[in-house]
């Protein structure tokens, strides 16, 4: 079997019930079994996760580097939440 | 606790010790980087099971030997472990067969052991029964990848099987040491789980587009102590440091 035969998956853990599912990184597999397989060989083994995603990497549809400087805000400082005087006393936040 | 006691639980104990030293051999030359790992892990859980029945044995022996000793101090006739496991890696195809065979024994036969009197053991098979579950549909899968595979791939799948099917009965032949240890409520009489795994087999076979071969004159010993020249060479590899440097640690 040529390693050309394997597509790339990417792989995503959930370390427990009620948190997001985390990329944790890719594999190579044959198909959606053995990846989901790979995966809890290759990311799971040491009961990192509770549930495990593997999506095609062909499926992510990703930004260009060469756009960042236009496409993010970079620059716009005063939509972080920095600029307030935390009176004392406060807690919480 | 007889002799036979012990003598049952190395047959399991020993299986499983010979067969990961065997799927370390695969360390850093599996097919893909991702099977490599997973033979790996699969080894380690299967050293675990090994250890846990070793230690347990050594204990119902009552001399002193831990899981080290019997591990390492053994000569190849004082194990009792099937020849299946003993077989020479050879090819992947034959490494998938080999894996699948155990595996479709193991799962029947923590099963078993689960409901054993002794405590500890039905302990040890209750935590492996989860872990060979998960083998047995990683072997499995590859059965059924290589069989209705490539022309290429269905080849070797044959071939593996040819070589390997006349050690697939062992597992099932019952003798004096397993009936004693059976009446001892201790193990599964070992003929007892040939009928659930041949169901298995014949299923991932039939899936994978192989051929049940038929039954031959199976090759029986190992769980007697009369192994294939195979075992000393292994043994000695996974011994020598221990008999150079007795004791170590690291």
């Amino acid at each position: 079997m040529g390693r050309e035969a394997w597509s790339l998956w990417e792989v995503f853990v959930r370390s427990r019930a009620g948190l997001a599912h985390q990329h944790v990184g890719s594999l190579h597999a044959a198909d959606a079994e053995m990846a989901l397989e790979n995966a809890r060989d290759v990311y799971t083994r040491r009961g990192e996760g509770a549930s495990l995603w593997v999506v095609p990497a062909t499926a992510i549809v990703a930004s260009d580097p060469a756009d960042s400087s236009s496409f993010f805000a970079l620059d716009e400082e005063f939509r972080h939440p920095t600029h307030y005087v935390v009176p004392d006393g406060v807690t919480g936040i | 606790m007889g002799d036979h006691s012990v003598e049952a639980l190395l047959r399991v104990g020993d299986s499983c010790l010979v067969l990961a030293q065997r799927l370390t051999g695969w360390c850093g030359h599996a097919p893909a980087l991702e099977e490599d790992i997973a033979l790996a892990n699969i080894a380690l859980d299967v050293l675990g099971h090994a250890r846990g029945l070793l230690t347990r044995a050594g204990e119902l022996e009552g001399a002193g030997r831990d899981e080290d000793a019997l591990a390492y101090l053994r000569g190849a006739e004082e194990f009792r472990n099937l020849l299946l496991v003993e077989q020479p890696n050879g090819d992947f195809a034959h490494t998938v067969v080999r894996q699948f065979l155990f595996d479709a024994w193991t799962a029947e036969l923590w099963k078993g052991l689960a409901e054993s009197s002794d405590e500890v053991v039905a302990g040890i098979a209750e935590k492996a029964a989860k872990e060979s579950a998960y083998h047995v549909r990683h072997s499995s899968g590859w059965v059924v990848r290589l069989g209705d595979g490539t022309e290429e791939s269905h080849r070797r799948m044959l071939a593996a099987l040819e070589d390997l099917w006349p050690y697939a009965g062992e597992a099932f032949l019952d003798d004096e040491v397993d009936v004693a240890a059976v009446e001892a409520r201790l193990v599964p009489l070992p003929s007892s789980l040939e009928k659930p795994w041949r169901a298995r087999v014949s299923y991932v076979l039939e899936e994978a587009t192989l051929p049940v071969p038929p039954d031959p004159w199976w090759q029986r010993g190992g769980r007697q102590g009369r192994h294939s020249e195979h075992l000393s060479y292994l043994l000695a590899e996974m011994q020598v440091v221990h008999r150079a440097h007795p004791g170590v640690q690291w």
